[in-house]
């Protein structure tokens, strides 16, 4: 694995506390919260927060995943001032969800559960938008979908191909049929993207279920998990409590929707630069506005003479 | 007459077995029904009703979820919960309707989609997404009415159309209250005050202008079935047609238009930046914001 080493993401040291990443018992190792082993925490990091003994990929912050895939210092950040509105005037509890925000924003450093910006992978430029897991489980509010829906927009603006970077918990309860609604929103923009022959990345990592996976996330050109990230519609305990079914082994990980059908490839977090970057290149012509002569304009017959 | 109805009470109302469901509303309404089956790739999904018929003179497709009206019933009808089969019997029936240029009518009245082990293994998620990929660009008139239960992206799936209406004792939210119960506060005995704080009313959903109309219900639909029902025929005719009018008027371009804002525009966010940096001009500081990229 060459390359494995190449890169040398910027990592923040806050973040790692944001993450359901392994503990770090003096600062100095850290343990893998998959086998338990102890990793020189250093190399954790340099190793994209893969365990090199059981290859467990880590959760990251939406910081570190584009620290991770963008070319140093390429990402420039849009739309970080919008935030809910709190429609509902929602309260569970006596727990009142402006408050929860507040709550989140503080824990994650982000003021929403989605990060959106442009940026390059390895020299491609890209729109991308990256959940923010530590906020509300990257539930998708009206926050969340209109940042999403403004990049998409840019992305066709610019015709830059868009990459998205999800994991999620699904909907975001507190605004109910607001949250909801943004499956609508969010997908009906990828629908102007690819009319306008843009291609959508998506890239599913652990955990991401709901309305995440149920809709702009599965609604992609090209669909690639990580390698055992947990991807679905329903939760595991809700099937098992609903149905009493007992699930087979390895249900709803990434390996299991590559045999189903459902993703096109499983791909290990320190490929995923150079796999996304191979993409755009097969994509660029058709991203600038350029055809293969011969068969994709065949009808015209007469390219270039506009 | 229920219009002061705390919300627990709308949901009962909406789950009422005897409330009419999608095949009640299509028998009377729809003259000439003819249903289509399956899904092309797997099975028929029995939960989800699919067909071709006229309303009120003109070819239409129907799509409902499809609850049963006892316990036998809803077991052959896995309680009105499609899995991906069904999703893609109604995603055929969308680009059935749009090759032929019928306007579509969908009937949402689901708990949600199924949670079934065999509905994840052939992609639940996906077959929803598609859904609402499809439908967001359909060339055709859509209109849907939440006839009892909008249960989450399950109901989501068949319902992002041009018009959606909502009788009056329906409910829409994106999780059940005993879910939302158990999620927000660990006790799904809580589902009354999980319903409330839902906002899930046709009224409430009514005044955030996520639906374009409220069906009244003078008295509830499982007492006076037949009234409900001819009401939401005489309602949708009347969307329809205008509709209908925008496509002819202005094009099929301008009705999908007119979708994908009124769909962009729903959400509650503030702008804290250009709060900031515009003061008391924020329209200068939307321009700056466009501009600087
Ligand atoms: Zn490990």
């Amino acid at each position: 694995m060459p390359d494995f080493f190449r890169r040398k993401p910027t990592f923040n040291r806050e973040d790692a506390e944001h993450s359901d990443g392994p503990v770090v018992p003096d600062g100095l190792w850290v343990k893998c919260t998959s086998c338990k082993d102890l990793v020189y925490s250093k190399d954790f990091e340099r190793w994209y927060r893969v365990c090199p003994k059981c290859d467990h990929h880590a959760r990251l912050t939406a910081t570190q995943r584009l620290n991770y895939l963008l070319d140093s210092g390429s990402f420039e950040e849009w739309d970080r001032g919008i935030v809910t509105a709190d429609p509902l005037h929602f309260s569970a509890n006596g727990d009142a969800y402006h408050e929860k925000v507040q709550q989140a924003s503080q824990k994650s450093g982000q003021p929403e559960s989605l990060v959106t910006g442009r940026g390059r992978i390895q020299g491609y430029d890209a729109v991308v938008a990256a959940t923010e897991f530590a906020f509300l489980g990257a539930s998708m509010g009206s926050a969340f979908g209109e940042k999403f829906v403004r990049a998409v927009e840019k992305a066709v603006e610019l015709r830059l191909p868009f990459i998205s970077i999800s994991n999620s918990g699904g909907a975001r309860m507190h605004e109910s049929t607001f949250s909801l609604m943004q499956m609508a929103k969010t997908t009906a923009a990828l629908s102007r993207l690819g009319e306008h022959k843009l291609p959508h990345v998506s890239i599913l990592t652990d955990p991401c279920y709901g309305g995440v996976t149920a809709s702009y996330a599965t609604v992609a050109d090209i669909i690639i998990a990580e390698p055992g990230a947990m991807i679905g519609f329903a939760g595991p305990r809700v099937i098992e409590q609903i149905t009493r079914q007992k699930l087979p082994a390895g249900f709803q990980t990434a390996e299991f929707l590559l045999k189903h059908g459902m993703i096109d490839m499983v791909c290990r977090r320190s490929d995923l630069p150079e796999t996304i970057a191979l993409l755009l290149l097969h994509y660029a012509d058709a991203t600038m506005g350029r055809h293969t002569p011969g068969y994709a304009h065949a009808s015209t017959g007469k390219e270039g003479d506009a | 007459m229920t219009s002061t109805a705390p919300a627990w009470e709308r949901v009962q109302l909406a789950r009422k077995p005897e409330r009419p469901h999608s095949l009640a509303y299509i028998n009377m309404l729809i003259s000439g029904f003819v249903e289509l089956h399956g899904d092309r790739r797997f099975s028929d999904d029995p939960s989800i009703v699919s067909g071709i018929g006229s309303f009120n003179g003109r070819t239409v497709m129907v799509i409902g979820h499809q609850k049963g009206t006892n316990t036998k019933e809803n077991l052959d009808r896995n309680f009105g919960m499609p899995g991906p089969d069904g999703y893609r019997k109604a995603l055929r029936t969308f680009h059935h309707a749009e090759k032929f240029g019928f306007p579509l009518i969908c009937f949402i009245d689901t708990p949600g989609a199924d949670p079934g082990l065999s509905s994840e293994e052939r992609g639940q998620a996906t077959a929803i997404a598609e859904n609402l990929l499809a439908l967001s660009s359909l060339k055709i008139p859509t209109v849907g009415v939440v006839i009892g239960e909008g249960g989450s992206g399950g109901a989501l799936a068949i319902s992002v159309t041009d018009r959606l209406l909502m009788l009056e004792n329906a409910v829409y939210a994106v999780a059940s209250p005993e879910a939302c119960a158990a999620i927000l506060w660990k006790d799904a005995s809580a589902a009354p005050e999980a319903a409330e704080a839902l906002k899930l009313t046709a009224q409430n959903l009514y005044e955030f202008e996520i639906i374009d109309e409220i069906i009244p219900e003078p008295e509830p639909a499982h007492e006076a079935s037949d009234e409900a029902i001819l009401r939401t025929g005489k309602t949708i005719e009347r969307h329809l047609t205008e509709i209908e009018s925008i496509v002819s008027d202005q094009g099929i371009e301008h009705l999908l238009e007119l979708r994908y804002q009124k769909y962009r525009n729903i959400g509650a966010w503030v702008d804290q930046q250009e709060a900031v940096i515009s003061g008391d001009s924020p329209d200068l500081a939307r321009q700056n914001g466009q501009t600087a990229n």
